[in-house]
């Protein structure tokens, strides 16, 4: 074997659904056991806000695309001995099959590194691995193709009803589901073959439990399973979108060998090197069982083992992978034991996963065997129902438990049947409704155990109930229900009747007459050996079942509690994990001790040796404040963790907490519309018109005053997006009417919404008012874009100096007013130098990694060092000395969101970004948008070209896409106003037009390579045409641009940069 | 909420903790013991090797699957270690009450309530095992009703006798006869050897059965200090001096171990898990072992004849022994298993290679 060195890992580019940020815990940790090597790493990862590109993880960083041209490309100039291939999820095990399979590896003499390549392509295809798993007599569903009636029923009758029928080559499950008999499958069956030639009639494990296993080997074949899971839900709902316990609870000590056995059976047979995951189903009523599906990579459940037993299990698959073996590796959180053995666990983790789904129009909301969430949560307890309660609060929608929740389910029955995201709270509703355990396991199939420990919840909360107030209660019982995961939210709710008293007060209430009692949590560690061996990693939870700590607190106020982001969701994800690790690192540097409250088990900053204590445990003020007063801590930053963490500032500020940096009050400030709105005018800046509004009189009232369109956002919506623009009267009312509510408990922000203007940015960071370095970016697309869709550039290109002077001249007159310390993020709205205030964050923001890693000046460091009291320089550095530029892009995801519209809003639906470095803006367009998702297209290209408006930012830039020999396809509409503009295109017919040439069948039969389509409006309702073929682009995966100025700039980029012009060069190349 | 006794844990040290009954009321007294096991109270509950010992699960959720049915196979019960409860009390964090699984058949706490166990929820058992592993393992009482009643270390007493058999039982039509030395032997090793074609002859620890015919001996596991079980070390010493296979598991191990002649002593809180890693000396093969021990063998007193078949990864405690010339081993892990991991059951196999390679 020829000595590795050198060696290329494969990020998983950004963040999307299905691929969140577990990819960059694992490929960082991957990256340190390289270093811990002393081997020289080679990075490729777009996705600019993650820890593993920052520096000092990888030895050298491309932000590029992950797609074999780039990663060969990469190759060629790098030369590296080795390469990772299974810690960048599916993106990088695709690339690198790919590669492997071009010979591209072989070529230039690369060593794949752990599990080969061939081993891989096993567990992929699914007819050779169910032949694998077959030579070893393991189970795998069983599955009969037939091509006819007559195949069907005799295959049905082979497997024995209830079977699934799924038709082959259909999207969206079209024509699949389940029969029970002969009857019901000849109907079925017979709509599947209108679909497609064939289908596959499968044994239906309807209702069986669904358990996984995290199983590693080494060179030498020794196997460990480092964790297994079991979910909630039964089969039938995917793992993504599970709630997931580990270790297994309802599984005898025979299933769960026999299971782990097998795993380890299957690991040896395909011949993983590192890591792998097993799912199998399992029957509730013997120890029958079935390979669902083997991942031979690191994979969200491994991270999730990872977080859930301590065990660093990609640090140790690198390690394997670079030749060790298992046995050779410490055991990181005892540093006496070996990394060969199998963690014991003392208590229960609790995985929930989070939807978004009311951020997209149209969209489906049951949840079933494809993956919709965007992110998840894991709570950690020594009884379920400590775990699950916490774990509902942390899925941070608003929800305070599994009871005291003020949730309308309309249909308990039909939800129980067909769950939605919803279900759970359906199960709660149902025990209020009197059904009973086994009422509920009939209509959910949901273990038995779970719902009675559900139950012992749902009691307990009708204890409470009778009680109105909370002295009341006796000591017994309310220890009961803390050791239940009850929040003194939840008892102020539920046992404090007197309703002159706020919920922040009943909380207070409960929380001092608890204290009284000395209920008090207590802080337990995770040590790998449930207690064997001492830790010496500080990896703690709090729990009400116990009586004694397991941390000494030195009470020497050098502690800095960073407040962490929570849930990735849409909106907040993986930059804010940047931000809290950069303060944690930097904490650290300075000689604090540097301590993480956060609970997403797909971050760094919840790795235990990312800082000096970390607290997997809830970002609510009950538990701050439990953690503030262990700690005594020299104070708490709120400012990097994004909304979750600002929005504890004023209540913490309430118990004398020290929040470091920006004050509370002066957070609140800009928080507060109508007080930022005061402050805006006595400073004299402008921001555009506005009234909160209580009734719909008044709203028409404020519309003869600023005329259409306008942005509406309720406080209350009933169905669809919380945010909308409307542009006349009729779509006024009709939004108003159908999705939202108008009352004085719920009134309506409108604002005037001001078109064609361009969006502003800016990321500063001050000291005591007064900027200290500051970031100016612009956005491509016109405002109406949310900033967290929309394609930003830094060093903004295109703006007048003016409107940069005046930007900093408003920026530095709110930092003063407001004596900021820290981080801050605003928002403009320019217009012929015009400047409209539009938000201002006293926050570390979204951008911060963008534009502390183009500016190579990192924010949120100097950010730290000011909120922990060193006075700091300004930066001396223009970004005129910049030789390049950065875009960021936009990733979206809604190829797994079936139905929903693709078109961009003022309500956000990316799930992830890029940013791209580039020697000038068409080249870091270019590279960014190739980042996420788009090709440069072959040969045709249809455009549907909307307004006006969008018609004329279009002209231009489709005659350069015809000189450049591209054949244009178009609707009508564009095609008539190409025509009188002298550009001749192909017309294709609506979709509703029963005519040929049609669109849809161009799409259907890929003969287009991008598509432009450009909405009429901003609302999101048009359920029509354009939605047609929005969204057959997205399903027959052909690129889509939805907006004129994005599409007019990715279309100057291809024409003006050639793919080979494309400059591969390393983030430090650019100086 | 249903009203429950009080009861309290007492330890050697004076410490005390309260839990809450859940099994049968009367106070009792062991050595109190914790394993880190996530599965398996049925079997180890029934495992004669916990005689005498208050056990201690670290795991907090015990019960959730309920209690088997208690089906008879080939002359032993097909789900549990034994034909009853040994250990002394079981003390857990947090009780399920209620149960869910298709083969059980009562909960914990009823079994618990017809076997006369006691079991206290409601103690922070976490707290209780670091005690344990900073002090050692410890005597401790469980006290109902303020009646306390002395302290008892089984480890000063023979429990072998209370655990083995007292007649001599024969197990299955298979081509190889062994003779199962049953000091408190486990169920799934009768189950083992039954799959691999044996005829058991199982005897108890104080027979003599130097004189039998047969294929091969196995030395079981069981309770307490091995230096109490003179009588089997004697009897075993004669059979060391012919050629047939032994095969040893736990005490088993460390009984071969006292017969060629090498010294065992008491670990400080033992090993009792599912996860334990044991490596065989001079390779590269590590695997998961379930344990169960309170005492180990002292590697340096092995004679020149016999060397270190497995080593705890670790620690460095010895985990098994052979000869380095006939066919005799033992391990001190549990390659039965059951429960725990199972990875190891090949041993068996070697048992029964060694036999026909003898009997030919």
């Amino acid at each position: 074997m020829k000595e590795i060195n050198k060696i290329l890992l494969l990020g998983s580019g950004a963040l999307k659904i299905g691929q969140a940020g577990e990819f960059d815990y694992s490929g960082s940790q991957a990256l340190k056991a390289i270093r811990e090597e002393g081997k020289y790493s080679v990075l490729i990862n777009p996705n600019i806000a993650t820890v593993q590109t920052s520096e000092g993880v990888a030895d050298k960083i491309y932000y590029l695309p992950v797609t074999p041209e780039y990663v060969e490309k990469v190759i060629q100039k790098e030369r590296p001995d080795g390469i990772l291939l299974s810690f960048g999820g599916q993106t990088a095990l695709n690339c690198g099959v790919e590669l492997y399979q071009k010979g591209v590896l072989e070529k230039y003499d690369v060593q794949v590194l752990g599990t080969p390549v061939q081993a891989i392509i096993d567990t992929e295809d699914r007819e050779i691995f169910a032949g694998k798993l077959r030579e070893i007599g393991v189970k795998t569903p069983r599955s009969i193709a037939a091509n006819n009636m007559e195949e069907a029923l005799a295959a049905a009758k082979e497997l024995g009803f209830p079977i699934i029928v799924r038709a082959a080559y259909t999207l969206g499950g079209l024509g699949s589901g389940f029969c029970s008999n002969e009857e019901e499958l000849r109907k079925l069956a017979a709509s599947a073959f209108s679909y497609s030639p064939q289908i596959l009639v499968e044994e239906s494990l309807k209702g069986w439990k669904e358990v996984e296993y995290e199983v590693v080997r080494d060179q030498y074949d020794n196997c460990i399973t480092v964790c297994n899971m079991e979910n909630f839900d039964p089969l039938g709902i995917h793992t993504g979108e599970s709630i997931v316990v580990a270790p297994s609870q309802t599984l005898s000590n025979s299933e769960y060998h026999k299971l782990r056995a097998i795993a380890i059976k299957i690991i040896r047979h395909i011949g993983i090197v590192g890591e792998c995951n097993v799912q199998y189903t399992l029957d509730p009523n013997s120890e029958d069982y079935r390979v669902i599906e083997v991942n031979a990579r690191l994979s969200r459940s491994s991270a999730l083992a990872s977080k859930a037993t301590g065990y660093p299990l990609a640090f140790v698959a690198a390690k394997l992978g670079l030749g060790y073996g298992l046995h050779e590796i410490k055991n990181s959180v005892t540093k006496v034991t070996t990394a060969c053995f199998e963690p014991a666990l003392d208590y229960v983790v609790c995985k929930i996963p989070r939807w978004d789904l009311n951020k997209f129009e149209g969209v489906s909301k049951l949840i079933g065997s494809s993956m919709k969430s965007v992110g998840e949560i894991m709570a950690i307890g020594r009884t379920f129902e400590e775990a699950i309660q916490k774990g509902l609060r942390m899925v941070g929608q608003g929800m305070h438990g599994f009871v005291g929740n003020k949730i309308e389910i309309p249909d308990v029955d039909e939800e129980l049947v067909n769950p939605t995201d919803k279900r759970i709270f359906a199960i709660a509703e149902a025990f209020d409704k009197g059904y009973d355990v086994d009422k509920i396991h009939e209509m959910t199939r949901i273990d038995r155990w779970f719902l009675q420990r559900l139950q012992n919840i749902h009691h307990l909360k009708n204890e409470l109930n009778k009680y109105s107030t909370i002295t009341g209660v006796s000591s017994v019982l309310l220890r009961k229900a803390k050791q239940m995961g009850f929040s003194d939210f939840q008892i102020g709710r539920l046992a404090i009747k007197n309703d002159r008293l706020t919920a922040h007060q009943k909380m207070l209430e409960v929380r001092e007459y608890r204290k009284g009692l000395g209920i008090l949590p207590c802080i337990k560690q995770i040590d790998t050996l449930a207690g064997e061996y001492p830790a010496m990693t500080n990896y703690l939870y709090a729990t009400y079942n116990g009586t004694e700590n397991d941390i000494q607190y030195e009470h020497d106020g050098r502690s800095v509690i960073v407040l962490g982001s929570g849930a990735y969701r849409i909106g907040s994800s993986v930059e804010f994990d940047w931000c809290g690790v950069s303060a944690l690192n930097t904490i650290k540097k300075m000689g604090y001790r540097s301590v993480m409250i956060n609970y997403n088990p797909e971050t760094v900053s919840t790795d235990y040796d990312t800082c000096d204590r970390l607290y997997f445990d809830e970002l609510s003020f009950e538990r701050v404040m439990d953690i503030v007063e262990f700690e005594e801590p020299k104070g708490v930053i709120v400012s990097t963790g994004g909304q979750i963490p600002n929005n504890l500032a004023m209540r913490l500020n309430g118990q004398h907490v020290n929040i470091l940096g920006t004050s509370a009050e002066s957070i609140d400030r800009a928080e507060d519309r109508q007080k930022f709105s005061t402050m805006c005018d006595q400073l004299g800046i402008d921001q555009p018109r506005w009234k909160e509004l209580t009734s719909l009189e008044d709203i028409y009232k404020f519309v003869d005053e600023v005329g259409f369109p306008l942005l509406i956002r309720p406080s209350y919506v009933l169905s669809g997006a919380a945010m909308n623009v409307v542009s006349n009267k009729e779509e006024l009312v009709h939004f108003l009417e159908l999705a939202a509510e108008v009352s004085k408990d719920h009134p309506v922000v409108v604002t005037e919404f001001i078109e064609q203007a361009k969006e502003v940015e800016i990321d500063a960071v001050a000291q005591n008012g007064e900027i200290k370095v500051y970031a100016i970016s612009e956005h491509v697309e016109f405002a109406g874009v949310h900033s967290g869709d929309a394609t930003i550039v830094f060093p903004a290109q295109k703006l007048y100096v003016e409107t940069m002077r005046r930007i900093k001249k408003i920026a530095r007159a709110i930092a003063k007013e407001l004596n900021i310390s820290g981080p801050f993020n605003m928002q403009f709205l320019a217009k012929d130098n015009d400047i409209k205030v539009i938000e201002c964050n006293l926050r570390a923001s979204r951008s911060f990694p963008f534009v502390s890693k183009v500016l190579k000046f990192n924010f949120i460091e100097m950010a730290t060092r000011i909120m922990l009291g060193e006075h700091v320089k300004e930066l001396n550095k223009s970004v005129f000395d910049l030789d390049y530029v950065g875009v960021k892009a936009s990733q979206f995801s809604f190829a797994r969101l079936l139905k929903a519209d693709p078109v961009l809003g003022v309500d956000m639906s990316s799930t992830g970004e890029v940013g791209c470095i580039g020697e000038n803006y068409y080249e870091a367009i270019l590279k960014s948008m190739i980042s996420v998702g788009h090709r440069i297209p072959e040969k045709n290209i249809l455009i549907s070209s909307g307004p006006s408006r969008s018609k004329v930012e279009l002209l231009n830039s489709t005659r350069m896409l015809i000189d450049k020999g591209y054949t244009i396809f178009a609707t009508a509409g564009t095609a008539k106003f190409f025509a009188e503009n002298n550009i001749e295109v192909t017309v294709l017919h609506w979709p509703d037009e029963e005519k040929e040439p049609n669109i849809m069948d161009y799409l259907r039969n890929q003969k287009i390579d991008l598509v432009i389509n450009i909405p009429k409006n901003h609302t999101k309702r048009e359920l029509d045409n354009g939605y047609k073929i929005r969204r057959a682009a997205v399903d027959y995966n052909i690129p889509l641009i939805t907006n004129a100025r994005l599409a007019s700039a990715f279309i100057y980029a291809i024409c003006k940069v050639d793919k080979d012009d494309i400059a591969i060069k390393s983030w430090d190349e650019y100086k | 909420m249903q009203n429950l006794k009080k009861a309290r844990l007492v330890l050697q040290d004076g410490t005390v903790y309260e839990g809450t009954s859940f099994g049968y009321e009367k106070s009792v007294s062991g050595e109190v013991v914790f394993y880190t096991a996530m599965t398996g109270y049925p079997e180890s509950l029934t495992d004669p090797s916990y005689k005498g010992q208050i056990l201690v699960p670290t795991y907090p959720m015990i019960g959730n699957y309920g209690v088997p049915v208690d089906d008879q196979e080939n002359g032993v019960s097909k789900f549990f270690e034994s034909d009853k409860i040994h250990c002394t009390a079981l003390i857990i964090s947090d009780y399920s009450f209620a149960y869910s699984h298709w083969n059980s058949q009562k909960s914990l706490g009823q079994w618990l309530k017809e076997q006369q166990i006691p079991g206290l929820f409601g103690i922070d058992t976490r707290a209780l095992t670091k005690k344990l592993r900073e002090h050692g393992a410890m005597l401790g009482r469980i006290e109902f009703d303020n009646i306390s009643i002395p302290f008892y270390d089984p480890n000063e007493n023979n429990i072998v006798d209370e655990v083995s058999t007292r007649e001599v039982i024969e197990y299955g039509h298979g081509k190889y006869k062994v003779i199962l030395v049953d000091c408190g032997v486990k169920y799934n090793i009768i189950r083992c050897l039954l799959k691999r074609d044996v005829t058991i002859k199982r005897v108890p620890w104080n027979y003599d059965f130097t004189r039998e015919a047969c294929d091969g001996y196995f030395l079981s596991n069981g309770p307490g200090d091995p230096a109490k079980c003179d009588v089997t070390i004697e009897h075993i010493k004669k059979i060391l001096a012919g050629d047939k296979p032994i095969m040893g598991i736990c005490l088993g191990n460390q009984l071969m171990a006292r017969a060629a002649g090498a010294s065992t002593y008491k670990l400080k809180y033992g090993h009792r898990s599912h996860n334990q890693p044991v490596m065989q000396p001079g390779s590269n093969r590590c695997y998961i072992t379930s344990q169960n021990h309170g005492f180990a063998i002292d590697d340096k007193t092995l004679p020149e004849e016999w060397e270190p078949l497995f080593v705890n990864v670790n620690d460095g405690t010895n985990e098994g022994i052979r000869h380095k010339t006939k066919p005799f081993f033992s391990a001190q892990f549990h390659p039965e298993a059951s429960s725990g991991p199972v990875d190891t059951e090949y041993l068996f196999d070697e048992f029964i290679e060694n036999i026909r390679k003898y009997s030919k």
